[in-house]
Parts: C-alpha cells; sequence; structure tokens
C-alpha cells in the first residue's frame, strides 16, 4: 500500500514537472493538473496510510483515520480546481489575443523553438 | 473576547460580495461601496494598533474552538502594523483607480476587495493552513486583477504569473503535509512546541519541509533566483493594481518574520535557526541582481519593478542578521519602501501618459507638459527609493546597516548595500534626464493634457507618508524595536495562544 501511494505520488510529480517545463501552455497547465493531484495525495499520506477503520467514530473505538488531512485535501482540491478552470480561460484568451500558444507569448520564439 | 480582530477578514469579504451584486450598476455606486469598506478597514486597522501598542497579544479563536484544533487569529504588534498599512496603501490605491481604471474591464472593485481580505486575512492568522488559504485568496484575486484592462502585455505576463504561484502553491501543500505529517499539527504557537522535541528521523524530514517552506516564501517576496515573473508583471499591470501589489511581495517577507523566528527559532532544537544562514547571501544576491536590472532597464515601469526587487533583497539581508535591531529595522525599511515604490509606480503613469507613443521608454523624447511638478515628484521619489538624506530610505538603510554591523557577514552586507545605493543613484539620474531634462520640445504630437491636481494627489500622499515617516520617525522606531522584541519572545507567544506557560506545554 505505502509502496503504490509513494511510487503514484513520485511518478505523477515527475510527469507534472516534465510537462511543466514545455513550451506550449497547454502541456503546462496539464503538468499543473498532475502536480496539484500528486499533491493531493501526499497531503493525504500525511496522515499516514491505514486499511478496514471506520469512518465514523463510536463509543469504545480505539482506532480511527485521521479526519485532518482529508479536510485539508478537500480545500486543496477546491481550490487547485477552480485555479486550474481560470488558467484555462487565461490560456485560452493569450492564445486568442496573442496568436501563439507559446508561454512566452511569442509566435517566432516558438518556431525556432522547434519541439510543440 | 473582542471581535474586533476579524474585522478586517470579515469586512472586505462581505464588501466584496456586495460589489457582486452591485456590478451592474454605475460605477459611482461600486466607487461608493469600495470607499467606504477600505475607509472603514483603515478605522478597524487603527483600533487593533492602538489595542496592540500596548504589547499584549489577543487572540481570536474562531468558532471558539480550543488553540491547537481549531483556527485561530493572532493580533500582535507586527500584524496590526501590517493591517494598518494594507489599508493605507489600498485607499490611495482605490482613489487612483476611481479616475477611471475601474471601469476598463468588469469586477474591479470585488477583486479589489477580495484581495484585501486575504492580505489583511494572512497577516493576522495563526494558522500555518489558514495562511495557505489566505495566500490562494490574494493571489486569486491579483490573478484577475493584473490582467485588469487586458491587452497582449497583461495577459503575457499574467500567464506566467498564474503558473509560477500554482506551482508554488503546490509546494507549499507539500511542505504542510510535512509538517502534519511529522508534528502532527498546524498552528503556529503548537508546532513550535513540537519541533523542539522532535527526534532524529522526523527532524531531518521537517528539515526538508521548512526549506521547501521557505522557497515559497522566497517566491512570494521575489528574492533570487525566483524573481524573474516579478517585473515583467507589475511594469505590465495597471499603475494602482502595480501601487497594490507593491505589498504583495511584502506578504513574503512578513511570513518569512512570522513562520521561521517563532517555529525554527532559537529553541527549536536540531532546526534551530534554519533561516538566517540562507537569508543573508539570498538577500545579497537579489539586491545585486536587481540593481543590474535597475541599470539595464530600458522603461520606467521596469525600472520601478526592479526597486521592488531590491528593497526586498534589503529586506532579507536584515531578516537574516535576524538580531533584535536588525528585524526593527526590517520593519521601518518594510513600510517606507512599499509607500515609496508604490507612489512611483502611480508616477510612472503620469509621467508615461504625457509622452505620446514613447510612453515611459528612457530616451529623450517630447517635453512633459508639467516638467517642474512631475520632475520634482521623481526626484523626491527617487531618493527615498535610493537612499538620500533627508528623507525616510536614508532612515531605513541607515537602521539596516547599523544593526549588520554586528552580523558576521558585516563587510559583505556593507559592500553590496553601499555599491548597490551608488548604482541605483546613478540609474535613477539618467533615467530622470532622460525623462526630463533631455526632452525635445519640438518633437511630439499635440501638447500633452497636464495632470489635474486630483490626479496627482495619490503619488503625492504616499511620498508624504514616507516624509510622515522621517518627521514621525522617533515613534515608529520604537514601535519597531517593540515589535522585534515581540517576534523574539517565542514563549509569550506560546503562552497567548495555548493558554499554558512553555515549560508545562511541554
Amino acid at each position: 500500500m505505502e509502496l503504490l501511494l509513494a511510487s503514484a505520488i513520485g511518478v505523477l510529480v515527475a510527469a507534472g514537472v516534465y510537462l511543466l517545463l514545455r513550451a506550449r501552455s497547454f502541456p503546462v497547465i496539464l503538468g499543473l493538473a498532475l502536480l496539484g493531484y500528486a499533491t493531493n495525495l501526499f497531503l493525504f499520506a500525511s496522515g499516514r496510510v491505514r486499511v478496514g477503520l471506520w469512518p465514523v467514530i463510536t463509543d469504545g473505538m480505539k482506532e480511527y483515520p485521521d479526519p485532518l488531512p482529508q479536510a485539508l485535501v478537500l480545500t486543496a482540491i477546491v481550490i487547485g480546481f477552480g485555479m486550474t478552470a481560470y488558467v484555462l480561460v487565461l490560456a485560452l484568451r493569450a492564445r486568442i489575443e496573442l496568436g501563439s500558444d507559446h508561454v512566452d507569448g511569442d509566435a517566432d520564439d516558438a518556431d525556432r523553438g522547434g519541439a510543440p | 473576547m473582542s471581535h474586533w480582530i476579524v474585522l478586517p477578514v470579515l469586512l472586505p469579504a462581505f464588501a466584496a460580495v456586495l460589489q457582486l451584486l452591485v456590478q451592474r450598476r454605475s460605477l459611482a455606486v461600486q466607487r461608493g461601496v469600495g470607499f467606504t469598506a477600505t475607509l472603514a478597514l483603515l478605522a478597524v486597522a487603527l483600533r487593533l494598533l492602538a489595542e496592540a501598542a500596548t504589547g499584549d497579544r489577543v487572540v481570536y479563536r474562531l468558532g471558539d474552538w480550543p488553540a491547537p484544533f481549531g483556527i485561530v487569529l493572532v493580533l500582535d504588534r507586527l500584524s496590526a502594523l501590517l493591517v494598518l498599512l494594507t489599508a493605507s496603501v489600498a485607499l490611495v490605491a482605490l482613489v487612483a483607480a476611481a479616475r477611471g481604471w475601474d471601469g476598463r474591464g468588469r469586477h474591479f472593485h470585488a477583486l479589489f476587495q477580495f484581495q484585501l481580505m486575504g492580505l489583511c486575512g494572512a497577516f493576522l492568522t495563526g494558522d500555518i493552513f489558514n495562511l495557505f488559504v489566505f495566500f490562494e485568496i490574494l493571489l486569486i484575486a491579483s490573478y484577475g486583477l493584473l490582467v485588469h484592462g487586458g491587452g497582449a502585455a497583461r495577459l503575457r505576463s499574467g500567464f506566467r504569473y498564474v503558473i509560477l504561484n500554482l506551482t508554488a502553491s503546490s509546494l507549499f501543500l507539500i511542505a504542510l503535509g510535512i509538517f502534519y505529517g511529522t508534528t502532527g499539527t498546524l498552528n503556529l504557537a503548537d508546532l513550535a512546541l513540537k519541533v523542539a522535541t522532535l527526534g532524529a528521523p522526523e527532524a531531518t524530514l521537517l528539515h526538508a519541509g521548512a526549506l521547501l517552506l521557505l522557497v515559497v516564501f522566497a517566491v512570494k517576496a521575489a528574492a533570487l533566483p525566483l524573481y524573474f515573473w516579478l517585473p515583467g508583471a507589475y511594469a505590465a499591470a495597471s499603475a494602482p493594481v502595480a501601487a497594490l501589489f507593491a505589498l504583495l511581495t511584502k506578504v513574503g517577507i512578513y511570513s518569512i518574520l512570522r513562520v521561521f523566528p517563532l517555529v525554527f527559532g532559537g529553541r527549536a532544537g536540531a532546526l534551530a535557526e534554519l533561516a538566517p544562514p540562507v537569508l543573508v547571501p539570498a538577500g545579497l544576491a537579489t539586491l545585486a541582481a536587481a540593481v543590474a536590472g535597475v541599470l539595464a532597464a530600458r522603461e520606467l515601469g521596469r525600472l520601478v519593478a526592479y526597486l521592488v526587487v531590491a528593497s526586498v533583497g534589503t529586506l532579507l539581508v536584515a531578516a537574516g542578521i535576524a538580531s533584535e535591531p536588525a528585524v526593527a529595522a526590517a520593519l521601518f525599511y518594510l513600510l517606507q519602501s512599499t509607500v515609496v515604490v508604490g507612489g512611483l509606480f502611480l508616477l510612472v503613469e503620469r509621467i508615461a501618459e504625457q509622452r505620446g507613443e514613447l510612453a515611459d521608454r528612457l530616451q529623450p523624447g517630447p517635453a512633459v507638459a508639467q516638467p517642474g511638478v512631475l520632475g520634482s515628484l521623481y526626484c523626491v521619489g527617487a531618493m527615498a527609493a535610493v537612499g538620500l538624506p533627508p528623507l525616510s530610505g536614508f532612515f531605513g538603510k541607515l537602521f539596516v546597516l547599523r544593526s549588520a554591523l554586528d552580523a558576521p557577514a558585516a563587510v559583505w552586507i556593507l559592500a553590496v548595500v553601499l555599491t548597490s545605493s551608488l548604482l541605483l543613484l546613478a540609474a535613477l539620474a539618467r533615467a530622470g534626464s532622460d525623462l526630463f531634462w533631455r526632452a525635445e520640445p519640438g518633437r511630439g504630437a499635440p501638447a500633452p493634457r497636464p495632470a489635474t491636481a486630483a490626479e496627482l494627489f495619490p503619488t503625492a500622499a504616499l511620498f508624504a507618508a514616507s516624509v510622515l515617516l522621517v518627521v514621525a520617525a522617533g515613534p515608529v522606531w520604537s514601535y519597531a524595536q517593540a515589535t522585534a522584541a515581540q517576534l523574539a519572545d517565542v514563549e509569550a507567544y506560546v503562552r497567548a495562544v495555548l493558554g499554558v506557560p512553555w515549560s508545562a506545554a511541554r
């Protein structure tokens, strides 16, 4: 379980960082989203990974999962979702106004750069 | 329990929602709501300052949940001072925006109030996840304000600004995950307690988390090598927004001053004094890079944006020296650099609109309509920014340098700060002579319209605040010293928030 979660976070971060370093705005936004997923999983794991515990606390219970990281993740998901929506709209607007989806907004530079 | 502390957060929040409701009505209504809310915020800030000046920390438990479990707001001298600075600069920026900028796009007034909510919340909160949330609020508002008015330059730099800050937010969350995973708490006072007793494996992990947090704050503050987003973004923003943004980098400095001495201060065991050894070289390098930027800038707007970076460098050095006089000097310098740079951003717009097509480009061109007034204001602003006597910048730098004398890196600090001041002086003098003295009267289109007194008022008001800081330097300096002493007293903070003395809590 720990190995699965840890490698999932690692792969997501690696893919996210790779995409963040691309020159076009769409891959950059995707990279940001992947980095966001990795962050959320990481936050979730900070309350320790336990399997088979009851989510609702009743009398006489000895072991229960930590509810706080779940609340933190929920906050982070809401903020991340809102920001992804905003940055997509901003990127589309920049694409229309600048005539290029290069992150520097310069079509010539993007053509010289080669890689899409 | 006094409910005044929560007002700097609630007041702009309600005002922002109200702005959304009235945004289909005329601009006059929106401006009325905006001014009422900002004036009320100023009044609340003054009352809070009076309360904090007694030296007590006032703790406000949201929902009355007990301290480490619920979220607390903590009012002390530092937060009261910064809330007052926010309200004052915001009022001036709003006056400047009401000359027409606020009508060039929708939602300006709502975003402006949300920005104030985020700033005040970040200055008041005593919980590190809550700090993240308020960071997000102020950043989301700033994303909107930055592209306010539209245009290619704003979209280009706005997109980069958003991407960079979103990445920094991810790093912030990862740092918070490490904090919670190792200590089991996110309350700053409780963190200070827990960090002091951590065992070896957790301490190593937390060390990484703490440095990650420092990186995040350095992105917000725009320290080398994380400042490249700033000059383009600030130079592209509309003038009133840029004046307000002069505050935004100070949030990063505030967070460093708040979190690191408290949680990773002298009592943090294996993690004691984590930040200072990094901050001094980072600050000096930032200052040097900013001076290079000022020298190379070809537009006045970009030049002033690099002045923001230079002030951040000086502030980081002072925060890195970390002695009480140094922190007090940092606070004084923070106040003065915010008002001076804000005033300069507003002045750039006045100069640019009188130079026709050349705008704020630094090359000889048509004469401005009011060389006397604009030139004098520029001279005052430049002198204050460089740190020439008798203006506030001189005292700010003097305090910083005096506190540096006892630091181990004193020679480096003195050399870099003094050399950079000289180079800044040269750059600003050259820019001024290009703009005002080497003007060619014959060239250029129809005679530009002179600025009215009302248009010059916001700049003049901010520069007057800089003069006021000199006139009232005695009281301001003693307040700053008391603030530094209060920041250093970690035990009292823990006692105020958790309600039990340090020794008993451990």
